[in-house]
């Protein structure tokens, strides 16, 4: 089994003020087929995170370790990691001028799996994949993300989800800006990809809503640049109760 | 209220001339469409390599094409079958039909050609006309072409330039009447060769131009394209896509002009450079006339620089001289790789390589795409793939 660990994960970035500890000391596990939810509020670290696993190049890890089934990932460039089995779905997915969405999609394939898909088979599968997240066929012809709808493009990610199979996927407030009927299908696209795949899921978000649709069997409370409180789905209730505040008192009177 | 007046800013009049300038009689070019002109190369100066119109241009490596007598012997060439193309005279009432020289390169082809290089287009049918040049030689010469597209015809005409030459040439374009005619001129010539082009175009009452220029190969290349909406209506694509290597210089100094009322005209040009003094410029001039109430337009120049040592200069202006338009529009950008699109590509597996391949691709590929000719588009693009492969 398949085991993505976070350990004492501490990140900075450079500002215009200087450099800003993000995440200061991160440790986190996740096993293949688990959905771990990580919660908390703007400004806590949840995106440095996701970017940092990714290898986003103006995230530093100052120190700690990301290792997939032992191997380090942090040693790994960007492609490499992907390759290695993890994936990033986008808050904000940049548009490639130029580029067709269906030949990204082959290229992106054909990178992971180090050998081209059979077309006839590939085309079929992109095309199911589509209509199951209610994508137009036409969307395969325009260029990447290019003039997509903030719905669209968050369906695209989770496209890519389930065409390319990751072991581990972390999904970077993918909820953000959707409706509920778009946020519907793409949770579906995240449960299909999950039972398909044995997918393990770092599933980042501010709000409960999501949860109703993709069910977490751990919680994470991430308050700034750290994990604060950990447990079971009855932690999201607990939250969608209370909120945030309960974590936030202490840091304001320090 | 106060009013404020320059002396308050502390500003200064342009060194080459402005509200101060106390010459008698004085009268600084202002508008694009008063530049001087003329068919006769001694009417122009020498030209010194600081004139505003030569001052990006290495001027020492087109010597002989500004200032040495040229060969305008018809030259060999191959063209599609059927195609309606022949040599014409200087007296035929088509030459000077669609423009006149405005630099001394321009007017020194123009007083040396013998005869011109005639294609027409009649049929209302689609046809694609491939004229090749590819062997007209080290020695200096000049070149004159004359493009018409009769009133309601259709049709493309590609002129494709590669080997070795040393070519100062006018290329002549009238679109007639409710005609829509692409012309694309690509040029791949040799390394060591230089040419000095300028196009001229008419397009008439309801009629279409849409004009691509494709510059891959060439030490110094400088092609000028002037499109004038002339008639109600008119439409004016101008399109541009170079890429510079190691030492190359690709200029070119596009005008469009919004003479008629109700015109539309978008100019996109984009450029790759990569390599030590790879060097391109681009100066958009668009003019939107008195009479050119109801205009469109828009132009943009985007340049992508791959490596250090490169230069791109981008200048757009915009002169507009009727405030009865629907729109006027500029953009100018000049960078490096979008770091994001990188990363995004990376993150689905794809390697750094790869990755700068498929953006570089993709973003001159929305010029590419406009030629509409799948033949040649098969072909710039793997020119394109072979240009990042060096």
């Amino acid at each position: 089994m398949s085991v993505l660990e976070i350990k004492d994960l501490h990140v900075s970035v450079e500002t215009e003020q200087g450099t800003k500890q993000i995440l200061k000391g991160v440790d986190l596990t996740i096993k293949q087929g688990e959905i771990h939810a990580v919660m908390g509020p703007n400004g806590s670290g949840k995106s440095t995170l996701a970017y940092s696993i990714a290898g986003h190049p103006k995230y530093h890890v100052e120190s700690g370790s990301v290792l997939l089934d032992g191997a380090e990932v942090l040693d790994m460039t960007v492609d490499e990691r992907a390759r290695a089995g993890l994936f990033l779905a986008m808050q904000y997915p940049v548009e490639i001028p130029g580029v067709r969405m269906a030949d990204f999609l082959r290229t992106a394939k054909t990178a992971l799996d180090g050998e081209a898909p059979a077309l006839r088979p590939w085309i079929k599968e992109v095309n199911e994949a589509m209509k199951a997240l209610r994508m137009d066929k036409a969307f395969s012809e325009r260029n990447v993300n290019e003039g997509f709808s903030g719905g669209e493009k968050k369906r695209h990610e989770i496209l890519q989800l389930e065409l390319l199979k990751p072991r581990f996927a972390v999904l970077d407030e993918t909820d953000s800006g959707l409706d509920v009927d778009a946020l519907k299908i793409v949770s579906e696209g995240v449960n299909r990809a999950h039972a398909a795949n044995d997918l393990g899921v770092l599933l980042i978000t501010h709000y409960t809503r999501i949860l109703r649709y993709i069910k977490p069997d751990f919680v994470h409370v991430f308050v700034d640049g750290r994990v604060a409180e950990e447990g079971g789905p009855e932690l999201a209730e607990r939250l969608e109760n209370e909120g945030y505040d309960r974590f936030l008192t202490d840091e304001v009177v320090a | 209220m106060t009013v404020l007046t320059p002396e308050q800013h502390g500003a200064k009049a342009h060194s080459d001339g402005g509200w101060d300038s106390t010459a008698p009689g004085y009268v600084p070019v202002q508008t694009r469409d008063a530049r001087f002109t003329s068919v006769e190369h001694d009417d122009f100066p020498a030209v010194k390599g600081i004139e505003n119109d030569w001052k990006l241009t290495p001027v020492a490596r087109i010597r002989p094409l500004l200032d040495d007598a040229l060969d305008g012997a018809p030259y060999d060439y191959t063209v599609t079958e059927g195609a309606s193309v022949s040599w014409i005279e200087r007296t035929d009432a088509r030459i000077g039909a669609a423009g006149t020289p405005e630099d001394r390169g321009s007017a020194n082809a123009w007083s040396s050609f013998d005869q011109a290089l005639a294609i027409t287009l009649t049929g209302e049918e689609h046809v694609d006309i491939v004229l090749t040049r590819d062997s007209l030689g080290t020695s200096p010469r000049a070149a004159h072409t004359v493009i018409t597209a009769k009133p309601n015809s259709r049709g493309t005409v590609i002129l494709r330039s590669s080997g070795d030459a040393h070519l100062a040439e006018n290329v002549e374009i009238v679109v007639e009447e409710g005609a829509a005619l692409t012309v694309v001129a690509v040029q791949e010539w040799s390394d060591a060769s230089t040419q000095l082009s300028s196009h001229f175009a008419q397009v008439g009452r309801n009629a279409s131009l849409k004009h691509i220029v494709v510059t891959l190969g060439g030490s110094v290349v400088r092609l000028n394209p002037s499109v004038h909406l002339s008639g109600e209506g008119a439409q004016g694509d101008l399109f541009g896509l170079y890429f510079a290597d190691a030492g190359q210089h690709f200029e070119q100094r596009v005008y469009l002009h919004h003479q008629a009322a109700n015109t539309v005209g978008r100019v996109n040009y984009k450029g790759a450079l990569q390599g030590e003094g790879a060097h391109t410029v681009w100066v958009g001039d668009v003019l939107i006339g008195p009479q050119a109430s109801g205009t469109d337009s828009y132009e943009q120049n985007r340049n992508l620089v791959l490596s250090e040592g490169t230069r791109a200069d981008s200048i757009p202006n915009l002169e507009i001289e009727t405030g009865d338009i629907l729109g006027a529009g500029h953009a100018s950008a000049t960078g490096r790789f979008d770091d994001e699109q990188l990363f995004y590509l990376q993150a689905r597996g794809i390697s750094e390589a790869e990755a700068r391949r498929l953006v570089v691709i993709g973003f001159l590929a929305e010029i590419v795409q406009k030629v509409g000719n799948a033949e040649l588009e098969a072909h710039l693009h793997a020119a394109i793939e072979k240009e990042l492969a060096s």
